[in-house]
């Protein structure tokens, strides 16, 4: 009755509020409902962010390359101060986007000076293992959930997505607005937590019970930072669906969308549907540590020789379920927009379509599904019983396929290509063999039998590292490389850029492979002393000041990106509005910098699928998508 | 600028864009209240004993609300139905029914609330208590927002009507699926935690 019925009266309303007046700087700015702003505002945020997990996992490093030794505070806190110092001179000190950040740095830079003194935390500046547990936990959930998905969905989603499919904005403006400043609190949230009494959260990024539900205040704003994390996320999916579903330009079919958009949109579906159930879980933690609950507390528990007085009768293993149901989707969250984003690279410097574009949709479709039933393979150790491990193992076993496929597709694209190697280029090119081995190393961990041997050593971490650092978070450099001439319309410099590259790519693996030696000889993950008193560890024990070293070296040659970005923003060489000679709407159909008000002088029309490059036949080797 | 599709239907999905949120929207409810359903049942199953709800709950003022629920659910469509039919005045009426209907939802569930605190039953008591109050407490929330939007197409947000019909319409439908959706909730609490 309601789909019909109403619709001819709609027409008469539709160009009501189309005069608008100037804005001023703060609506124009900050409390915009612009999406682009809003790309660029969770673009800063989330790379602050990263940084952040970055530094805190420096300070770490040095606790398990040298422990027991005094931390060398200036040598951490003074390159932050003097990278914000140099921001701010080179933005002239003038109120702007670089000055903010600089100041921002300058703030980090105090952070971290925080971070790496005090008594209770350093005693003699030494780090205390309480605080050793915590930079651990802090830098997973800041890297996942502050960095690294905000990165890949709420800025180059909401960026790039709507100039993609034709849209003039995001479906709900106000909407989308509200979901980066609630993503603003809960981060807020997180980094106040190292200032409560005990510290921040010290009970792992899984936050698995008993051990969280009687951890130090910290924990509880965890978990009320998190409920204001998966809101963020919550309303940014319904946004994307909507707008992907809803906005396309005319003509533009579903098999005429650009992988980025496919991958945005499965991966909208996963933050839609897989992220309620932590939510369930984070209120049932948070009521049992402070309405006094027992979802998650068995009967009898005792602590340091005391009984726990509690009503007793929960299960931890249900928050490792709840947990997991989001977690094993939060993976593909990570690793799908990276594809989108690689997929768009290749094809346009190969000078050539995207080999297999159907498969590859296909089987982005595929692990969407099949994501919501592999959780269990992270909790073989359980003892959950060989029936429904084997059931998980085969579903795991499942999921690979369509991973392999996508990197395979991708792989055949560059066969014949004639590849303009630019920056952009190279970290797409990396994420190729970086993702298939942390892919790879993956396979041994979803199979019980080696996983029994595996679980919870450095080998997991090497594993997941892959995928994430040298995998989705080069993929990340790469859109920024690319869209940043769309962004500023000037281009990156190239010598910046690829010394970023080959450091990043060279320190990348020097942190991440002895991480597999070391797991595969036993060593222990999350060690306050990296292992030292196990004698099973003696033969890779070395490797620990190794990664260290390369760690901090990558700090440097993080420099060269961040220079980069502010001098080219400044001095970068003006570019044309199809910087990169590509087929996709934000190339063709906009200008660079977008318009400020809506994306297009006129919406566009779309003739062409996604990646027609060197079309026998054509006049140019590339032939736009709106182009008749 | 104007985003296509806020008032009017979408040709491909015969959907205006709230209407396609709200179903979004619903479907990640489904997923919060279904992941707490099941650690229910986890939790039921795994106990050695668990009360039944009936030896401790008031069923009678359940069934009150059951009802109270239900009719609001009815008077919701009503007031949208008005407005298709042009007839704001008895909008008015059956919306402020729905806002009542709401308010005396949560002023019998603060009774039964009470009581249950006057007996020295809280959540920390046991976790069939921990349960009810996490489940029902969680409904409460979603009937109060539910009660806020409700209240302010009601009031302040009604003068859309006069300015943009048809966008007020489709304000009411999607405030109505999102109200019929909290009467479910409720319809799954009310056997699965009073009668079981």
């Amino acid at each position: 009755m309601s789909t019909s019925s109403h619709s001819h009266t709609a027409d008469a309303h539709i160009h009501h509020d189309a005069h608008h007046h100037e804005q001023g700087f703060w609506s124009k700015y900050v409390f915009s409902t612009d999406h682009k702003v809003i790309g660029i505002q969770y673009g800063v945020t989330s790379l602050l962010f990263l940084f952040l997990g970055f530094t805190l996992m420096m300070i770490m490093r040095w606790q398990l390359a040298y422990p027991g030794e005094p931390f060398p505070v200036i040598r951490f806190v003074l390159p932050i101060g003097i990278i914000g110092l140099l921001t701010m001179f080179v933005s002239g000190f003038k109120p702007s986007l670089g000055t903010t950040v600089g100041v921002l740095f300058m703030a980090m830079a105090a952070l971290v000076w925080y971070l790496a003194t005090g008594e209770e935390r350093m005693p003699m500046g030494i780090m205390a293992p309480e605080y050793y547990n915590s930079l651990g936990a802090m830098h997973g959930t800041i890297m996942i959930f502050l960095g690294v998905v905000p990165l890949g969905v709420g800025a180059f989603g909401n960026y790039v997505m709507p100039l993609q499919i034709g849209a003039p904005d995001m479906a709900f403006p106000k909407l989308n607005m509200m979901s980066y400043w609630i993503y603003l609190v809960g981060g807020i949230i997180m980094v106040i937590s190292f200032f409560v009494p005990g510290g921040a959260a010290n009970s792992g990024w899984t936050s698995y019970p008993p051990l969280s539900e009687i951890a130090t205040t910290g924990q509880t704003w965890w978990l009320v930072g998190m409920v204001f994390l998966i809101t963020s996320s919550l309303l940014g999916s319904v946004n994307f669906i909507v707008t992907i579903l809803q906005l396309r330009a005319k003509g533009l079919s579903f098999m005429k969308l650009p992988f980025f958009v496919w991958a945005q949109l499965v991966t909208s579906f996963l933050l839609l549907l897989a992220f309620p159930p932590l939510e369930a879980a984070g209120i049932l933690q948070l009521l049992d540590r402070v309405a006094g609950t027992s979802f998650f507390l068995p009967s009898g528990l005792v602590i340091s020789g005391e009984k726990l007085m509690n009503a007793g009768g929960g299960t931890p293993i249900l928050w490792q379920h709840l947990f997991w149901f989001l977690a094993h989707p939060e993976v593909y969250v990570l690793i799908l927009p990276a594809m989108g984003i690689i997929s768009e690279i290749i094809a346009n410097n190969t000078r050539k379509p995207l080999w297999g574009y159907k498969y590859i949709v296909y089987s982005a479709l595929f692990i969407g599904f099949m994501s919501f039933i592999v959780w269990a393979h992270h909790m073989y150790i359980t003892g959950m019983g060989t029936t429904i491990s084997a059931f998980f193992q085969t579903t795991t076993m499942i999921i690979s396929v369509p991973s392999i496929v996508i990197l395979t597709s991708l792989a055949i694209s560059l066969y014949g290509g004639s590849i303009r190697y630019n920056t952009a280029m190279l970290f797409a090119l990396a994420f190729i063999p970086m993702f298939g081995i942390g892919g790879l190393t993956g396979l041994p961990l979803g199979l019980a039998t080696s996983d029994l041997h595996l679980h919870d050593t450095y080998y997991v971490i090497g594993h997941f590292h892959y995928v994430v650092a040298p995998g989705t978070i080069f993929a990340l450099f790469a859109g920024i490389y690319w869209w940043f001439p769309k962004l500023t319309g000037r281009t990156m410099n190239e010598t910046l850029g690829k010394i970023h590259f080959w450091g990043s790519f060279v320190c990348m693996n020097f942190i991440f492979f002895p991480m597999l030696i070391q797991g595969m000889a036993g060593l222990s993950r999350r060690l306050y002393d990296g292992g030292e008193q196990y004698s099973h560890s003696a033969n890779v024990i070395y490797l620990n000041e190794v990664m260290s070293i390369a760690a901090w070296v990558m700090a440097i040659f993080q420099i060269f990106f961040i220079v980069n970005v502010f001098l080219s923003m400044k001095k970068g060489k003006k570019t044309t509005d199809n910087h990169w000679e590509a087929t996709t709407l934000e190339w063709s159909a906009t200008t660079a910098p977008p318009l400020a008000h809506g994306n297009f002088v006129t919406l566009p029309t779309v003739y062409h699928g996604p990646y027609e490059y060197s079309v026998p036949g054509a006049k140019k080797d590339f032939t736009p998508q709106n182009e008749k | 600028m104007q985003i296509p599709y806020t008032s009017e239907h979408h040709p491909e999905t015969g959907l205006y864009n709230a209407k396609l949120g709200i179903w979004l929207f619903l479907a990640s409810e489904v997923m919060l209240f279904g992941a707490l359903f099941t650690s229910y049942i986890l939790l039921r199953m795994g106990a050695p004993t668990w009360p039944h709800g009936w030896e401790i709950l008031n069923i009678p003022l359940a069934t009150v609300n059951t009802v109270v629920l239900i009719a609001s659910s009815v008077t919701m469509v009503m007031s949208w139905a008005s407005l298709m039919m042009n007839d704001f005045k008895k909008y008015k009426m059956y919306m402020g029914i729905t806002v009542v209907c709401g308010l005396i939802f949560l002023v019998i569930k603060g009774f039964e609330y009470a009581a249950k605190f006057e007996h020295g039953y809280f959540p920390s008591t046991n976790n069939f208590f921990a349960t009810y109050f996490t489940l029902t407490g969680l409904h409460g929330l979603h009937v109060i927002g539910g009660i806020i939007v409700n209240a302010y197409f009601w009031g302040p947000g009604s003068k859309m009507w006069k300015t943009e019909p048809q966008r007020f319409v489709n304000r009411i439908e999607v405030a109505g699926l999102y109200w019929h959706f909290v009467d479910l909730v409720w319809i799954f609490l009310f056997p699965s935690l009073y009668l079981l």
